[in-house]
């Protein structure tokens, strides 16, 4: 069936900010639609709030709109731009949800707009569970028992029914958010008072707990002709009852017969064929372990992270596929891009195995819980591939960037062997270093199993790399125990440990053995077909396949790794950008990531694909296939910066900016140094190495200062000190995370926080922007609203930033990127960080402005100076709008997590309000970032002592807007004072009602809450914040926000003016 | 203990030995089915193919004897990269290093099956020899190879007695009588009809058309099979009495190149076949595409096709090759594929209700 002539304009929906559960693939998936789109000609106009994403590019959509995900903005956006068709699929939950709320007002019908790639009552059959249980019975496709169930007195009698434990699911909610296992009726009652109300329905499935089945998915496709095809299997390491997007999760699955296999998939295509699904759909199965029973958990009736997941393992686009059947097309119309030869109704088969394993947050949350569960806590995750699980496995552990290398990396010897049985039972991030912990004990497989549940073909793969530790550890280290260690993967440097042979001897060892990493490519046919497309993954015991080519001269570009706190989407970004831009200049380009949710990742970004751990070891095998002619760091964030040092060694010269001059951003001495002779004042401070020399330091400085180990990205382990109590606490924590690195000292400025990238190609700077946070300085500037331009600076101190950014990049010899970070207090600026590469900011940034700021660093380092490239150095003229960038956060998701804002970076994603006024694009900020007020119209304010006369101008204005204030006793006494009104209200360990029954009664909108700096967080404060924020309240932690927030409720815009970013030009 | 995979080519994989320490000389196939590899060393249609597994994890959920497609493996050898050494599903009972021992199969491990499949692809498919011997001189062994043909496979596959399979037990009688011309024929294909409620009689392969005809069979089924088709030439004229009969047929692999020859079109090799469970084929009536179990490495050549006899039903998406028949004024449908899979996707199945619709049943 060919294309359908009428679709001619498509309006794409994103998902929005990066959050827990809905994260970087759906940039990916839609970037990888709107081309697919645009191939066959198709006017695309896309809305999406997030601008860290690729998919807002003008380069990828023709008309790019980041406004709020909002019915009413998407209204307004169709009834301007006029498209014929709606896509919804390739946006995650946020923009199947939208579509159903447009579909449900009747807007779509009245507009004459069709939904393609799914239809209202697909949507409906999958989603609503009432709906979806009645649909998969009639087609006799077993689900477990359960029950809907709209308030609590009849969930905890369907509970009863079925038996404890349940699962409560809320409906229509992203990564599972709000659910759990209910052992007893507390926990019932107290999970499903909190899911019924994050539910977009206010439902709640209670069900059969199936804890301990094997968990199997299958990403399966479908056509308008009603062929069916599937993509790939998958299987959780970890049983039912870890989401999937917490579970390691092979590909394809490994312990299933081909009569479970077939049967799972016979029933996966038997239900995407009564959905009616034309596009991708993800189907999650519990299978019983001992037998062929099953139940279908759930469906996901568009692209998710499982079918990323599934595009990346097996190399077949489903985010292309689906938009091309969304146009009609049929699976065997559409070519195989890999193989060229084959058609997208080929199924893949994988000649490899495939490890996901999620990147979770404890390391940011360290008082957070690291039990997994039903709700998803990995804000990423990474892919690995190889020829053996045992490899695959090794390589996905280094992949994470969370200084683990091996099993041995969490020690759990201290444990006894009780302890140690209780801590198998413990579900959370560290269960298979538990695991192989165990092993060393000669604890049966049948015990590990019997407690995990996890699968003895899994225990047994653990023990395989235990039983080598144990080989490597003994000795001695024969050529071929070193192989046989290699084809295990275990990198260099664990081989170093365990035998106490240096590093550079092991290299030495394998080289002369010819023991080096071949190449083998990912071709979705396991070699039945010769692939076009150069997709490699490492293997130890095999040919290699990618070929050295040397026409071009060849660029290696560093990816970021799995998405994590302080390091996002906006480093895919930069990097995917760049390869583009070194691609137009003539460069072959090479990427190196390990992201499976990655537009980087995809087969046809760069010329060449490497699917590996972004480790020195991983990327010398590379380098010594390829000899790259340069690679380039500065768009991967930290993980390729810390890679500089190491490619220098390789002899692989580093593009752009030298690595001595990065290192000197970094290094404290030298950093120093380069300040000093610039004549450019920072906050006063030391370098030390002790709890000792930190206290020492501060007290010469004065309390409150900034403590933070270097090389650390999103200020991780940062910390504001009021006293020598909480420098002991925090450098404890500090040497759990890093023990390389010196620990920084300064003193801590209160002003206004600046924030500037710029280009610099060695002698000219070219400045975009000056940015402007709204929080003053003590939060992170990846968690503190973002203004540009700048709308508190005067001349003369714009004068001084330039200034001083024209004086550090010329001083740091910069070639690319730049990224600053002062302080304005008064009229003294001070420098509190330099990045010798691109920022968070730099996508945000260049959208906003219309400068090419990626593209443009790349032509700088290929070369280019900026006034070649037609630019007038020095800052640039402000653009015709107001851009503002908000935080987005994903508490709710993590229990326990302790949300007040700091230094240490929180947020997983970012939004942006543009506009022409300041107060349209703060409330349109506002908007995107899901802050929807006013509901109830009460509020709670408590505020230390300090800040009690500050928040009266903000209590008031909120007042003023219809909020009812309630506050503790001490902010209601002041605020009364000043003519606010407030009633004051009990605090937590007082008797009730008191402010946690308030909060719990569900009237609250908004919690002002500011805690004491320092250690010494109340606990009283803690527990208001999180169960604020666990029944859906807003919580602030800033005054600056709340200001900010009641500005924007002051000045709620009614009609809003939508901007098409595709015409933003530079002026 | 050392084993040697050498190809006519001269190519060696140096690997480790599983199953038994025979040589063998065979044909080297490759087959790309992730799971089921124990209805692939069961499948009667690799009778003098030596078989490598694509997927490289092999034996991951052991032994199962009900999953066999017949009683004994066929495969003269077996190549996969990794054996598991711990299997585990809940119905697992041995393993495949026991399984392969047991039966006396040669194989060989720890070789690069990729690197191997590739040479396949490109070279087509060629002779090998697994042994663990090292031979300094390829000389001998590569002129032994050069003269292996797989021969006489169907009549060693095929029953020796006729047979009965009755319905599954939900049917109180036979909804049909079908006669199965057995010609190497994997249990499912019996297994569907009974399922479906027909009375399954399997006769060997050399059975005279007579015999089959007078047993007034509601229908004929021909099943899979291996070796090169041409070389049965007697079976092909007693399938062609089964043509001129006006009993209906359904056949399947072996059996459709059979019923194509037995009406006077052509066969050819593939450079490598098809096998694996991941191939899809057009229905050119419907437009509709199936995902298909395939396992074979000869194919109807469409151009040989007398068009007043048969016209193509299904064509193979990836590179046009036929994958079914009709046959023009006869109750006879033929398919190159694996409607009963095992292994493989069970989308086919549907063809064996066509068949008893055929017959006029339900």
């Amino acid at each position: 069936m060919p294309k359908i002539p009428e679709i001619k304009k498509v309006l794409m929906l994103g998902s929005g900010p990066i959050v827990i559960g809905q994260a970087a693939e759906f940039d990916y998936a839609g970037t990888q639609a709107c081309r697919a789109l645009k191939e066959e000609g198709i006017e695309v106009v896309l809305l999406n709030s997030n601008p860290a994403t690729i998919m807002t590019d003008k380069d990828i959509a023709d008309r790019v709109y980041i406004e709020p995900l909002t019915l009413e903005v998407v209204e307004q956006l169709i009834k301007k731009e006029k498209p014929d068709s709606v896509l919804p699929t390739q946006g995650g939950q946020a923009g199947l949800n939208l579509a159903m709320e447009l579909e449900e007002a009747g807007f779509l019908k009245e507009n004459n707009v069709r939904l393609i790639g799914t239809t209202a009552l697909t949507i409906k059959k999958a989603e609503d569970r009432e709906l979806f249980k009645e649909t998969m019975e009639k087609i006799g496709e077993p689900v477990a028992p359960s029950d809907i169930v709209e308030d609590v007195e009849s969930g905890l009698r369907i509970a009863a029914q079925i038996g404890y434990p349940v699962v409560l699911r809320p409906a229509y909610t992203l990564g599972g958010s709000g659910g759990g296992i209910a052992e007893n009726p507390e926990q019932c009652r107290e999970i499903l008072e909190n899911g019924l109300r994050l539910s977009r329905v206010g439902q709640v499935l209670v069900e059969r707990c199936i804890a301990g089945w094997k968990e199997i998915e299958y990403e399966v496709m479908r056509d308008g002709a009603g062929n069916v095809i599937t993509v790939c299997n998958m299987e959780n390491i970890d049983p039912v009852g870890v989401h999937t997007g917490d579970s390691i999760v092979v590909a394809p699955s490994q312990t299933l017969g081909d009569k479970e296999y077939q049967m799972l998939r016979s029933s996966a295509l038997n239900i995407i064929t009564e959905l009616g699904i034309t596009g991708g759909c993800n189907v999650q199965y519990a299978l019983n372990p001992t037998s062929f029973e099953y139940c279908v958990i759930e469906v996901n009736p568009r692209v998710s992270r499982s079918s990323a997941l599934a595009s990346k393992a097996t190399g077949y686009p489903i985010a292309k596929v689906a938009a091309k059947i969304a146009l009609g097309y049929t699976l065997d119309e559409i070519k195989n891009a890999v193989t060229k030869k084959t058609y997208a109704s080929f199924e893949p088969m994988l000649d490899y195995c495939v490890v996901k394993m999620p990147r979770l947050p404890f390391d940011k949350f360290i008082s957070a819980k690291r039990t997994l569960g039903t709700q998803m806590k990995a804000t990423g995750e990474v892919m690995s591939i190889c020829t053996n699980f045992e490899g695959a496995l090794m390589k996905a552990i280094r992949s994470l960037e969370q200084h683990v290398d091996c099993l041995r990396s969490y020690d759990f010897t201290a444990l006894d062997e009780r302890a140690l049985l209780k801590q198998l039972a413990q579900v959370d991030d560290r269960r298979i270093w538990v695991i192989a912990e165990a092993l060393r004990r000669g604890i049966s497989y049948q015990t590990i199993y019997d407690i995990t549940k996890i699968d003895p073909w899994f225990v047994d793969k653990i023990q395989i790399l235990v039983d080598m530790e144990d080989a490597l550890e003994k000795g001695p280290l024969t050529a071929e125990l070193l192989k046989e260690a290699k084809r295990l993967e275990f990198p260099d440097n664990v081989i170093a440990r365990l035998t106490g042979i240096p590093e550079t001897e092991i290299r030495g060892m394998r080289h002369e053995n010819g023991i080096r990493a071949a190449y083998k490519m990912v071709d979705t046919c396991a070699a039945e077909f010769a692939a076009e497309t150069p997709y490699y993954y490492s293997c130890f015991d095999g040919e290699n396949e990618a070929e050295e080519t040397h026409d071009r001269k060849k660029v290696l570009v560093l990816g970021s790794g799995p998405i994590r706190i302080g390091q996002g989407i906006e480093f895919d970004f930069c990097s995917v950008h760049s390869t583009w831009a070194f691609s137009n200049e003539g460069y072959e380009t090479i990427i190196v990531n390990n992201n499976p949710e990655t537009v980087s990742t995809d087969f046809d970004i760069a010329d060449k694909l490497y699917f590996e751990p972004l480790t020195p070891e991983d990327v010398e095998s590379i380098v010594d296939i390829e000899k790259p002619d340069g690679a380039v760091v500065q768009f991967g964030g930290q993980t390729a910066i810390k890679l500089t040092e190491s490619l220098m060694k390789m002899g692989v010269p580093i593009l752009g900016t030298a690595a001595e001059d990065v290192d000197a951003a970094e290094d404290r001495e030298l950093f120093d140094e380069i300040l000093e002779k610039c004549r450019i004042p920072r906050p006063a401070g030391h370098t030390v190495f002790t709890a000792e020399e930190a206290k020492r330091a501060a007290n010469e400085l004065g309390y409150p200062v900034l403590v933070r180990p270097s090389y650390v990205l999103g200020g991780q382990g940062m910390q504001i000190c009021i006293n020598d109590h909480d420098i002991d606490e925090f450098i404890g924590i500090i040497n759990q995370i890093a023990q390389d690195h010196p620990i920084l000292v300064d003193k801590y400025v209160v002003g206004k926080e600046i924030e500037v990238d710029a280009v610099c190609d060695g002698e000219d700077i070219l400045i975009p922007g000056i940015m402007e946070h709204i929080e003053r300085t003590g939060i992170h500037s990846g968690d503190s609203i973002s203004v540009y331009p700048a709308p508190s600076i005067g001349p003369d101190i714009e004068a001084v930033l330039v200034d001083y950014t024209e004086k550090l990049a010329r001083a740091l010899h910069v070639k690319g990127m730049i990224n600053i970070q002062f302080i304005v207090a008064g009229k003294d600026v001070y420098i509190i960080e330099v990045n010798p590469r691109s920022s968070r900011t730099v996508p945000y940034i260049s959208k906003v402005t219309g400068i090419p700021i990626v593209p443009l660093a790349t032509q700088v380092i290929c070369g280019h100076t900026l006034k070649e490239l037609g630019y007038q150095p020095g800052l640039q003229k402000k653009a015709d709008y107001i851009a503002i960038k908000m935080p987005v956060f994903s508490f709710e998701k993590i229990r326990g997590a302790d949300i007040s804002l700091g230094p240490e970076m929180k947020s997983t994603g970012e939004c942006l309000g543009i506009a022409k006024t300041f107060n349209e694009a703060l409330y349109k900020a506002f908007e995107g970032a899901g802050i929807k007020l006013p509901k109830h119209r009460n509020m709670i304010i408590s505020v230390r002592r300090e800040e009690q006369e500050d928040v009266v101008e903000i209590a008031r204005r909120f007042q003023n807007v219809g909020y009812k204030i309630f506050a503790t006793r001490g902010t209601a006494r002041t605020l009364n004072a000043h003519g606010v009104k407030a009633l004051t209200i009990r605090k937590v360990e007082q008797e009730s009602p008191n402010i946690l029954d308030l909060i719990l009664g569900h009237e609250i909108d908004l919690v002002i809450d500011i805690p004491h700096q320092g250690a010494e967080h109340s606990h009283d404060g803690f527990v208001i914040r999180r169960n604020a924020i666990e029944t859906g309240v807003h919580v602030l932690t800033s005054l600056d926000t709340a200001g900010a927030l009641a500005t924007s409720l002051e000045n709620r815009a009614k009609e809003l003016t939508l901007i098409d970013i595709a015409t933003v030009k530079n002026v | 203990m050392k084993a040697f995979l050498i190809l006519e080519d001269g190519t060696v994989f140096e690997g480790r030995r599983i199953g038994s320490a025979r040589e063998v000389i065979s044909e080297i196939v490759f087959n790309t089915s992730m799971t089921g590899y124990l209805e692939v060393l069961t499948d009667p249609s690799y009778a003098g193919q030596a078989v490598v597994m694509t997927y490289p994890l092999i034996g991951n959920y052991g032994i199962c004897y009900e999953d066999m497609e017949s009683e004994r493996p066929w495969p003269d050898g077996y190549i996969v990269r990794e054996l598991s050494r711990t299997p585990s599903n809940f119905r697992s009972v041995d393993t495949i290093q026991n399984f392969l021992e047991t039966y006396d199969i040669p194989g060989i491990c720890g070789i690069d099956t990729r690197a191997l499949t590739k040479i396949l692809r490109e070279k087509g498919t060629m002779n090998g020899m697994i042994t663990t011997k090292r031979y300094e001189d390829l000389a001998d062994p590569i002129a032994r190879m050069n003269a292996y043909r797989v021969k006489g496979v169907v009549k060693a596959t095929s029953c020796r007695e006729k047979s009965v399979l009755h319905p599954a037990a939900s049917f109180e009688k036979p909804v049909k009588r079908v006669a199965l011309l057995d010609l190497g024929a994997k249990r499912n294909i019996a297994r569907s009809l009974a399922e479906r409620g027909c009375e399954v009689t399997i006769y060997p392969c050399d059975t005279p058309a007579e015999e089959i005809l007078g047993s007034r069979p509601d229908g004929i089924m021909l099943s899979n099979g291996p070796g090169d088709p041409k070389e049965n030439v007697e079976i092909i004229r007693e399938i062609r009495k089964l043509y001129e009969s006006d009993v209906p047929i359904f056949a399947i692999c072996l059996g459709h190149q059979l019923m194509a020859l037995a009406t006077g079109a052509d066969t050819f090799k593939l450079k490598y076949g098809h096998r694996g469970g991941n191939h899809p084929v057009k229905d050119l009536e419907t437009g509709r595409v199936y995902i298909s179990s395939q396992n074979h490495g000869y194919a109807v050549d469409m151009e040989s096709l007398d068009p007043k006899v048969a016209e193509p039903a299904f064509i193979n998406v990836n590179d046009g090759t036929n994958e079914g028949l009709r046959y023009l004024g006869k109750r006879i449908f033929t398919v190159q594929y694996h409607p009963e899979a095992c292994p493989g996707p069970r989308d086919s199945a549907y063809l064996f209700d066509r068949f008893i619709r055929m017959m006029g049943g339900e």
